[in-house]
C-alpha cells in the first residue's frame, strides 16, 4: 500500500485560498428520474493536478466524469472549466479530451488515423498533424505501430493509443475513464508510473475515476472518495487513509479495524472510549468533537497493530487474543486475531526477519497500538 | 449415438436440400431444352443455347427486366438512406414517450398483407393526382415508392438491430475530439455499420425485384416489371424464355449472395478479432 501521492503536484493549492480553480463544479446534481446519481456535488481541482474520483461502481463517478466532459447535462448547478461556464456547451467544443474505459478506439481507422482524428478535427495542415502524431505515437512508445489497426494490438497496446489520442490535442483537462481497468495487475503498476511522468512533462490536469483505492492512491495528487452519489471526503490519499472523516472512507480505503464504542472521557487533549466490541478500553491522544458518552467507532489500521506474546505495559490499547488464521504473503503476513468478545481483528507484520520467532495458529498473543494511531469518527 | 456417421441424418438433409432445389434444378436443366414445349425434353437437339438468343431478341421481357432493375436500384437506394435514417433515430434518441410504439409502427409493413398496402397505396396515388395533379399517372415513379414503403421497414429493422449493438463510446470519442454529430455520423457510425447497410440495400433490391402484388397495384401502363411479364406469360403456358430468364436470375443472385458473404465473413472475422 502507498501511503503517499505519486502526482508531481509540488505546491498544494487547495490549500491556497486565493489559487484559481482550474475545473470548479458547483452544487452539480443529476438525477435520472427519481434517482440521484449525482447529489449536490460541489469541487475544485487545481491546474497539474491529478484528481481520482474513487468509488464502488454505481456511486455516481463516472456520471460525475462524463458531465465534465459534455456527455450529460446536470439537473441543476454549473461547472466551470478554466473560469468558463460549461453549460450547454457540447463535447465538440470544450477544452476537454476524454480516455475512454472501452477506450473507443475506432476500429475501421489505424493507430495514425485514429490518433490523428482530433487534429483533422481543427484542420491543422497535414505536415503538421503528421508531425505531432508522430511525436506523440514516440512519448507512448507506438511508433513502430503507426499502420497496425486496432484488432492488431494488445490491451496493453490499445491503451496506449487510447491515451495518446486523448493528449494530441494538448487539452487542458484529461478526463480518464478506469484507464487502467482492463490491463492484467503488472502491466497496471507499470503504466500508472508512466502516466504519472507522462502527465508531469505536459502538464496536464486529470480527473480520473477509478474504483481501484491502490490505483488512486499511487496516481492521485488527490483524492475525492464518492458513495451514493456524493463527495464523502476529498483530500491527498495520506490524509483519506490517516484521517477517514467517516466509517465509510475508512472502510473503503485499506482495510480497517472498527472498535465500536462509548466515549467515557471527553478532554481537549485526549479521549478514553469503553468498547464492548474490543472488550476493554480505547485511549486517543487528540480530542475530538462529539457529545458526552456518544457512541462513536475507533478505527485501526492493520498495519499499526503491534502483536507480542508477552504482556505490553498500561491498560488502555491493549487486547489478548487468539490467532485464528496466517496468510503469508511474502513481504508481510496478515494475522487474523479472534477475540474474547468474538471480534476478529486484522493485524498485518512485515516479514523483516527470515527466522522470526514463528507466531503461529491457535497462540494466543496480545495486541496494542499507539494512543496516536486510532481514528475516531462519529458517523 | 454418433450422429456424424447416421444414415438418418444424412437422408433428412438430403431430402431437405432435394425439396428446396429440384425445382430450380430442373427449371436451369430445361433451359437448355431445344423443344418449345418446356415439359418434354427433346433430347435429339439438346442441350442448346437457342432459348438464350431467343431472349436476347425479346423486347418485351428486356424491357420489363430494365424497368425492374431501375425500380430496384431506386428502391434500395432510396429505402437505404430513409431506413437508415428511421433506424438511427429510433436506435439513438433517448427513451422518448411512444418510442416503443414507434419501433413497433416501423416493422408494421413486415407483418402488412401485401395486398393491403398496395391497395392503400393506389388509393392514396388517385386521391393525390385529383387533388394536386401529382403523380400525373401511375408508373416507374408510383411503383417505386409503394416498394420503398415496404423495403424501408426491412432496412429500419436491420439497421435498428445493429446499432443496438454498437458501442455509443465510439461516438462520444468522436465527439470528444471534435466532431460534429453530422460528421461523427458520417465518419464513424456509417462505415462501422456499413455491412448492415449493406445487407439492407441488397435485400430491399430482392424484396423490389420480384415483388408483383404491390407492382399490380401501382404499376401503369407501358411500366410493366419483369415479374408481371413473367406472371402474365405464365399464364398463357410457360415459355422456354421463362426458363432462361429464370436461369441468368439465379446465377446473378447467387454470385452475388455469394461475394456479399464472403466479404462480409472477412469483416466479420476483423471485428471479433477487434473485440
Amino acid at each position: 500500500m502507498t501511503t503517499s501521492g505519486g502526482a508531481a503536484v509540488k505546491s498544494a493549492p487547495w490549500k491556497d485560498p486565493s489559487a484559481r480553480p482550474y475545473v470548479q463544479v458547483d452544487r452539480v446534481t443529476k438525477a435520472f428520474g427519481d434517482f440521484k446519481a449525482v447529489d449536490d456535488v460541489s469541487l475544485k481541482i487545481y491546474k497539474g493536478e491529478i484528481f481520482c474520483l474513487l468509488g464502488a461502481s454505481g456511486c455516481g463517478k463516472t456520471t460525475l466524469l462524463r458531465m465534465l466532459g459534455g456527455f450529460e447535462t446536470p439537473t441543476s448547478g454549473k461547472i466551470f472549466i478554466d473560469g468558463e461556464d460549461m453549460t450547454g456547451v457540447p463535447p465538440y467544443e470544450r477544452p476537454v479530451n476524454m480516455m475512454f474505459q472501452s477506450y473507443a478506439l475506432f476500429p475501421h481507422m489505424n493507430v495514425e488515423e485514429n490518433v490523428a482524428f482530433g487534429l483533422k478535427q481543427d484542420r491543422i495542415p497535414k505536415a503538421e498533424i503528421k508531425e505531432r502524431v508522430a511525436t506523440m505515437l514516440d512519448l507512448v512508445k507506438l511508433g513502430d505501430f503507426a499502420k497496425r489497426k486496432p484488432h492488431q494490438l494488445s490491451g496493453g497496446q490499445r491503451q496506449r493509443v487510447a491515451l495518446a489520442r486523448s493528449l494530441v490535442k494538448r487539452p487542458k483537462l484529461l478526463l480518464l475513464d478506469e484507464p487502467l481497468g482492463a490491463l492484467d495487475k503488472k502491466l497496471r503498476e507499470h503504466t500508472q508510473f508512466e502516466l504519472i511522468s507522462l502527465q508531469d512533462k505536459l502538464g496536464v490536469t486529470f480527473v480520473v475515476v477509478t474504483h481501484d483505492q491502490e490505483e488512486a492512491m499511487t496516481l492521485a495528487s488527490r483524492i475525492g472518495v464518492m458513495n451514493h452519489g456524493e463527495i464523502v471526503q476529498a483530500g491527498t490519499p495520506s490524509e483519506i487513509y490517516e484521517f477517514p472523516s467517516s466509517k465509510f472512507v475508512a472502510d473503503f480505503v485499506g482495510s480497517v479495524n472498527m472498535f465500536e464504542g462509548k466515549l467515557i472521557e471527553d478532554e481537549p487533549e485526549h479521549v478514553r472510549i469503553a468498547s464492548d466490541d474490543m472488550g476493554g478500553t480505547i485511549y486517543v491522544s487528540h480530542g475530538i468533537s462529539a457529545p458526552p458518552e456518544a457512541i462513536v467507532w475507533a478505527a485501526v489500521r492493520p498495519e499499526k497493530i503491534f502483536m507480542s506474546t508477552a504482556q505490553p505495559a498500561g491498560t488502555d490499547n491493549v487486547v489478548r487474543g487468539a490467532v485464528q488464521d496466517i496468510a503469508y504473503l511474502g513481504d508481510l503476513s496478515i494475522y487474523l486475531v479472534k477475540l474474547p468478545t468474538g471480534k476478529v481483528v486484522r493485524v498485518t507484520q512485515p516479514n523483516t526477519s527470515r527466522h522470526a520467532e514463528a507466531i503461529t495458529w491457535d497462540q494466543q498473543v496480545y495486541l496494542s497500538w499507539d494512543a496516536t494511531s486510532p481514528v475516531v469518527v462519529t458517523r | 449415438m454418433n450422429y456424424k456417421s447416421s444414415y438418418f441424418i444424412i437422408t433428412c438433409l438430403a431430402f431437405g436440400f432435394a425439396f428446396l432445389y429440384i425445382p430450380i434444378l430442373s427449371m436451369v436443366v430445361f433451359s437448355f431444352n431445344a423443344s418449345k414445349l418446356v415439359t418434354v425434353w427433346d433430347s435429339a437437339h439438346s442441350p442448346t443455347l437457342k432459348w438464350y438468343y431467343a431472349l436476347l431478341g425479346n423486347d418485351e421481357i428486356l424491357d420489363a427486366a430494365w424497368i425492374s432493375l431501375k425500380v430496384a436500384v431506386i428502391n434500395a437506394s432510396g429505402s437505404v438512406i430513409l431506413g437508415t435514417l428511421a433506424g438511427f433515430g429510433l436506435a439513438r434518441f433517448s427513451q422518448f414517450r411512444g418510442r416503443f410504439t414507434l419501433n413497433a409502427m416501423t416493422t408494421a409493413p413486415l407483418v402488412m398483407p401485401e395486398v393491403i398496402t398496395g391497395l392503400s397505396l393506389l388509393l392514396l396515388f388517385v386521391a393525390l393526382e385529383q387533388l394536386i395533379g401529382w403523380p400525373a399517372g401511375r408508373g416507374i415513379t408510383t411503383m417505386t415508392i409503394g416498394h420503398m414503403t415496404f423495403s424501408m421497414a426491412y432496412v429500419t429493422v436491420i439497421v435498428n438491430s445493429r446499432l443496438a449493438t454498437f458501442d455509443t463510446a465510439l461516438e462520444e470519442a468522436a465527439m470528444d475530439l471534435g466532431a460534429r454529430p453530422l460528421k461523427v455520423f458520417f465518419v464513424i457510425t456509417m462505415p462501422i455499420i456499413f455491412p448492415a447497410i449493406l445487407s439492407g440495400w441488397l435485400l430491399a433490391f430482392t424484396l423490389s425485384w420480384d415483388d408483383l402484388v404491390i407492382s399490380s397495384f401501382t404499376s401503369g401502363p407501358g411500366s410493366s416489371t419483369l415479374p408481371m411479364v413473367v406472371f402474365s406469360k405464365v399464364r398463357l403456358g410457360v415459355s422456354p424464355e421463362i426458363n432462361v430468364l429464370a436461369t441468368i436470375t439465379i446465377t446473378v443472385v447467387t454470385l452475388m449472395i455469394v461475394g456479399v458473404s464472403l466479404w462480409m465473413a472477412r469483416r466479420a472475422k476483423l471485428d471479433k478479432a477487434a473485440d
